[in-house]
């Protein structure tokens, strides 16, 4: 009906990373200390070169023992400082890094319990599942990165900088030609690696959504025996993946070995030219030392940071998916003043109901719809598949909003009172069943957790679940398994039917939600419908037209317009629609 | 030389952006049988010999020329900086240039010929997962869900991947590198290199302690976070529950409580997790503490020289990162044997349905089925099917009725081999389905179900799905046949239109249609109409009812319905109850019989007697 699927394409806009950094906010002290512990480290870890370099100039040279007993024990200290500054950043880091995503996860989940409806009907489940579970591990990874790396990376490098033009700014000058080859030479791979990550993963994506369909429909390939179609198919995906693959990974192979050889190479070009100046006597062989330390921690941050620069925009990619569910401005809201609504009678009235599901675009679904259900009627509903059945009942616990004229409850505009206050006076059975894991108890119970052990029995029995559930050998106390794995289509159906009736509805909405259910179950159903529908006002709809022969109306919808109304009696006359539905199913039989 | 950013620069294979990563999705499976499995995959990287001899030599080669380069800078500062041979530092200058390349070239060829290794392995595990797959029949597919069989092919060969494309290389090259090291230290002084392998225990220590923590940390860690993942899961694809029930509450309550959970034991595993590193590199700090001030000492006494000490510092440095490396690799391989592991399962898995070694293969039947005394349990100990015979000659329509569990759908899953029977036989043409190959019995038999799948592909190759061979003009001729042509040609593209997945850019009777035009391209003898109509709405089921009739003219047919209006063609009733057929006959004869069938009849109209009345009087022999 409604396949308008969020898609993400190549529009990419680099603000949502901070945007989604805002979240941190709650543990700025935090994030204070961790900086400072990091300062500290990076300080202890500049501070180790220049000692040894004091040891060799300062006590092997002039052979003085104290220099280098004291220098030694300093050192030690240091490392300890180290150890305790780095240690401390990286709790304090994961400790945020991990608050912060959860904080970020509930976000979204709680913005998802805000939905209507119209909201989910723009999601798969699987889209709104990977933004909550890897986008976000991105997003936190991303975070922790930063606040161990990315802000030591700048104190790092331009403190390795400066201590190298205080040992000899001479050499310096010529040594740091090599910063911005190793910069190009970053920003060129992260150029031509990302394309070819996304080839990666488009061809990764086909391998899987043909393995996913072989397994999906393994009845129909078994059936049509196309096993070798497949092998072929998925051959052909499996060698598209693989030769991909082995080009990124080459070209990985050559990206560390770089990365070694421009370090290596900056290390020998300080050992000749240092070298060079200390057969001149202006150099020292503790400063050759010290100085190729600091040109190995001004190097080593910037290699990583241009390696990071690709998970920084998969980070912020990540960060754009989890915003179009945190940004969503949920379809059905609450007005200000809106009024609770309790104690109906179950009056419920269309007027004039307009309907589409793209708000005001596009056709409508519904067509000037004028329709009174009188406290205690039975409402059937009939029509082909997409006449718009299904939209007129999700309409009156306002699932959606009416595009034009109103749906009543007792008189009043379902959009003047509390949607919670409104769903609550609303039993439904949605046309899936679904249920969760958990016993069958729990499951009848969803809509009234105190409700007590007799009331579950007694909807169950209305909904001729008992029976069946009483045959398990744990009774209602049996696991349903996840999404009710391990039930039939009708037992599901019924549990779902019992499930409405529990929170004692004064409406009750029933969404063709017998149609897995075997004929004489529904009949039985029915039965019992009878006598529970004699205080509450109720909506069916079903395909078989032996469920709605009893009802006080029968509407009969044809492309969104009420193509007849009236009872059965009154339909067999005057509906030739109705007519022709009733003798299909009961009539004529077969026709040729 | 303080390396702390170095391990975090190794990508974790071409996962791309957004994939997998970091210790939070750590993979912590452990094998059952890793001796085993380690053989096996192993047989798998046997297979390219001469590119595995090569790797060797260059991770040796690269190994030793990154172990030489400290020690000859150790050289150019005794030999020839401190006594200012310029000559000489050019020459050993050179020589280190000479190393570096070598081990550049060394490094960058191990690790791509690796990368054409690893990926052939795992394209090889790849096929044959599938290609297995594709022989088991359907009570594997019963036992396992999709998602289960999903995560083999996706997580398992992934961290397989992994290891295989970066583990192994470093496996060699670490405890190769540790030995050298080791070595060169011992030869170029032995006490100052016991004095900085002082910290080596802490090291390792450390390094033990931790990855165990970290272990059991992460598998802490896993199991709630599948149960955060599994309430996010089932909330959110039964969210329309939720919100018509107002349980948004109780959902919020249970989700913050699983969230909390995870935020906290996830900060236990990751701390341990990353505080390894820095942990490592402070020893490394105390151990070039330890050789400069141990060094220095022995330097007055002219027991060692600066260029040893400096050899000696940049050892001290480099020592970590074998280590470092190791403990990650235990982890890695870790789970990638378990991987395997799992991924060797489905591989070694077999179809409990063969074909005997004599099989013959059926062609050009008339259609005759013979089920004689047939006995069928999923599960070996409840009976599903109990005793069924029935004869159902060529062109015959065989209606199935009974409720919901009698074992109608069971019985043509046995008819096309899905599952063996136990006892009894079914023969086709008077020959019984055991000798004859499945796949060549499979293709006599159309299937037509409640819900058909259909492929994310156009209109037309869903609709040749049936017959690979058949033209353009003969699937059409079938679209017209199933009264499916009219609504293709409407699409925007007509029969190129894309069907996105699963189909549902069409709707449920639209669906039906178009798998009614598949089994009529694919032509078979014998029709399996399982709940073909029951999803559909009345006026739909008519046409359908319709295209249905077309197919069934001249072949065998089984119809399984719901709805009793709908099997009043049939030339024979099998009314099917706990397993057994119970009643047999036309559909007058068996209301006449006023039993079971009867009973099931009139439930349709219980309450209604008038109309109860009026529908028996149309049932009455035309």
């Amino acid at each position: 009906m409604n396949q308008k699927i969020v898609k993400i394409d190549g529009k990419l806009r680099s603000n949502y990373i901070f945007r989604i950094l805002s979240y941190l906010k709650p543990y700025w002290k935090t994030i204070i200390i961790a900086i400072v512990l990091l300062v500290v480290s990076v300080a202890a870890d500049l501070a180790i070169p220049s000692l040894i370099r004091r040891i060799i100039d300062l006590g092997i040279t002039p052979k003085d023992l104290d220099v280098i007993r004291m220098t030694t024990l300093l050192m030690i200290l240091i490392a300890v400082l180290e150890a305790i500054a780095s240690i401390g950043n990286t709790f304090l880091s994961v400790r945020v890094a991990q608050s912060f995503a959860a904080r970020v996860r509930a976000e979204a989940f709680h913005k998802i319990q805000k939905f209507s409806f119209g909201n989910l009907d723009r999601f798969l489940t699987g889209q709104i599942i990977v933004r909550l579970t890897s986008d976000i591990n991105m997003v936190q990874m991303m975070v922790m990165i930063a606040l161990r790396m990315f802000i030591r990376a700048p104190i790092m490098v331009t403190g390795s900088i400066a201590l190298m033009f205080i040992i000899n700014a001479q050499l310096t000058e010529i040594i740091l030609l090599i910063l911005p080859l190793t910069l190009v030479l970053s920003v060129l791979f992260i150029v031509r690696a990302q394309p070819m990550f996304l080839e990666v993963q488009r061809r990764l994506d086909r391998l899987n959504s043909v393995l996913q369909e072989n397994l999906a429909g393994v009845r129909v390939v078994k059936a049509f025996v196309r096993t070798d179609h497949e092998s072929k198919r998925f051959e052909k995906a499996n060698v598209a993946l693989t030769n991909q693959n082995t080009k990124v990974l080459t070209m990985f192979s050559f990206l560390f070995p770089s990365m070694q050889i421009i370090i290596n190479l900056s290390i020998l070009s300080v050992l000749w030219f240092g070298g060079l100046q200390v057969a001149e006597g202006s150099f020292s062989i503790g400063e050759i030392l010290a100085f190729a330390n600091y040109l190995l921690t001004a190097i080593m941050p910037l290699l990583f940071l241009a390696m990071m620069a690709s998970q920084l925009s998969a980070a912020n990619a990540s960060a754009q998916r989890i915003y179009e569910i945190i940004d969503v401005e949920p379809e059905v809201k609450d007005k200000p003043d809106a009024k609770t609504l309790h104690d109906i009678k179950g009056q419920v009235v269309f007027d004039n109901v307009c309907f589409n599901y793209n708000g005001n675009s596009g056709e409508l679904v519904l067509q000037n719809i004028n329709l009174i259900a009188e406290p205690g009627q039975t409402i059937a509903i009939l029509g082909a598949t997409g006449s718009g059945k299904s939209s007129l009942i999700d309409l009156i616990p306002r699932f959606y909003d009416v595009v034009e004229g109103s749906v009543k409850v007792d008189g009043i505009d379902v959009r003047d009172v509390t949607v919670r206050s409104l769903r609550s006076n609303i039993g439904i059975a949605l046309q899936e069943a679904i249920l969760f894991s958990g016993t069958i108890r729990e499951n009848i119970r969803f809509g009234k957790p105190e409700a007590s052990d007799q009331e579950v029995e007694a909807a169950a029995k209305a909904a001729q679940a008992h029976e069946f559930i009483m045959s398990f050998p744990k009774g209602y106390d049996s696991d349903v398994g996840e999404r009710g794995a391990g039930l039939s289509g009708g037992q599901k159906q019924r549990i779902s039917i019992a499930r409405a009736l529990l929170v004692q509805p004064k409406i009750l909405i029933l969404d063709d939600s017998t149609s897995s259910v075997d004929v004489e179950n529904e009949a039985k159903i029915q039965e019992q419908l009878d006598k529970l529908m004699e205080n509450r006002t109720s909506f069916i709809i079903a395909q078989r037209i032996s469920t709605v022969l009893k009802a006080d109306k029968i509407i009969v919808l044809d492309k969104g317009q009420i193509a007849a109304e009236g009872t059965h009696e009154e339909l067999m006359k005057s509906s030739s629609i109705y007519k022709e539905i009733y003798d299909s199913q009961l009539g004529g039989g077969f026709r040729s | 030389m303080s390396s702390h950013e170095s391990q975090n620069t190794r990508p974790r294979g071409p996962i791309g952006p957004g994939g997998r990563g970091g210790p939070f999705s750590m993979d912590v499976g452990r094998a059952k049988n890793p001796t085993t499995t380690l053989l096996r995959l192993s047989l798998y990287l046997l297979r390219s010999k001469l590119r595995l001899l090569f790797i060797g030599l260059f991770v040796v080669i690269g190994t030793v020329a990154s172990v030489l380069g400290p020690y000859y800078i150790g050289r150019a500062i005794d030999q020839y900086i401190r006594v200012g041979d310029v000559q000489g530092l050019l020459g050993i200058v050179f020589l280190l240039l000479g190393i570096y390349l070598t081990a550049y070239i060394a490094n960058a060829l191990q690790s791509a010929l690796m990368a054409r290794v690893a990926q052939q392995v795992l394209k090889q595990l790849r096929k044959e997962l599938f290609e297995n797959l594709q022989t088991l029949d359907l009570s594997f597919f019963d036992k396992h869900t999709q998602g289960e069989l999903m995560s083999r092919l996706t997580n398992d060969i992934d961290v397989v991947n992994t290891a295989l494309s970066q583990s192994i290389t470093q496996l060699i090259s670490s405890f190769l590198s540790i030995f050298l090291i080791l070595v060169t230290m011992f030869v170029l002084n032995a006490w100052l290199a016991l004095g900085s392998l002082l910290v080596f225990p802490l090291m390792v220590f450390v390094t033990v302690f931790i990855g165990s923590r970290t272990l059991s940390g992460f598998r802490g860690l896993q199991s709630i976070l599948g149960r955060l993942n599994g309430t996010m899961e089932e909330t959110i694809s039964g969210e329309r529950v939720v919100l018509a029930f107002g349980r948004q509450d109780g959902v919020i309550k249970n989700f913050d409580e699983a969230n909390e959970a995870v935020r906290k034991l996830a900060i236990r595993a990751n701390s341990y997790a990353f505080v390894i590193m820095p942990l490592l590199n402070i020893m490394g700090s105390i151990a070039v503490a330890v050789v400069a001030g141990l060094g220095g000492w022995m330097a007055l006494q002219n027991l060692v020289t600066v260029g040893v000490i400096t050899s000696f510092i940049l050892y001290a440095r480099n020592f970590t990162q074998p280590l470092q490396q190791l403990a990650n690799l235990y982890n890695t391989i870790q789970s990638a044997l378990a991987g395997a592991e799992r991924i060797f399962e489905i591989i070694d898995m077999r179809s409990e349905i063969k074909d005997k070694s004599d099989a013959i293969p059926l062609k050009e039947i008339v259609g005759d089925v013979v089920f004689e005394h047939v006995d069928f349990s999923y599960d070996r100990k409840t009976p599903v099917l109990r005793n069924v015979s029935f004869h159902a000659e060529p062109g015959q329509i065989v209606a199935l009725v009974g409720p919901t569990g009698a074992g109608k759908t069971t019985m043509v899953n046995v008819l096309g081999r899905f599952y063996d029977i136990q006892g009894g036989s079914i023969k086709i043409d008077g020959i019984d389905i055991k000798d004859i190959s499945a796949d060549s019995l499979r293709r006599q038999l159309g299937t037509v179900l409640q819900d058909n799948f259909l492929f994310a592909d156009t209109v037309m190759a869903n609709i040749r799905y049936g017959n690979l061979e058949a033209t353009d003009e003969e699937c059409i001729a079938a679209a017209k046949l199933a009264n499916a042509d009219q609504f293709i040609t409407r699409l925007p593209k007509g029969y190129a239109t894309m069907l996105i997945e699963r189909g549902s850019n069409l709707s449920q009777g639209q669906r039906q249609l178009l798998a009614i035009a598949r089994a009529v391209v694919a032509n078979p003898k014998i029709l399996v109409l399982d709940e073909a109509t029951s999803n559909v709405d009345t006026r739909t089921e008519i046409r359908i009812q319709d295209a249905l009739l077309q197919l069934m003219k001249g072949r065998t047919s089984f119809v399984i319905a719901h709805r009793l209006s709908t099997i009043r063609k049939a030339d024979q009733v099998l009314v099917i109850r706990d397993g057994e057929i119970i009643e047999r006959g036309t559909h007058e004869s068996l209301l006449a019989q006023k039993s079971f069938y009867y009973h099931l009849y009139t439930s349709q109209f219980r309450g209604n007697p008038i109309e109860l009345a009026a529908s028996l009087k149309s049932t009455e022999p035309r």
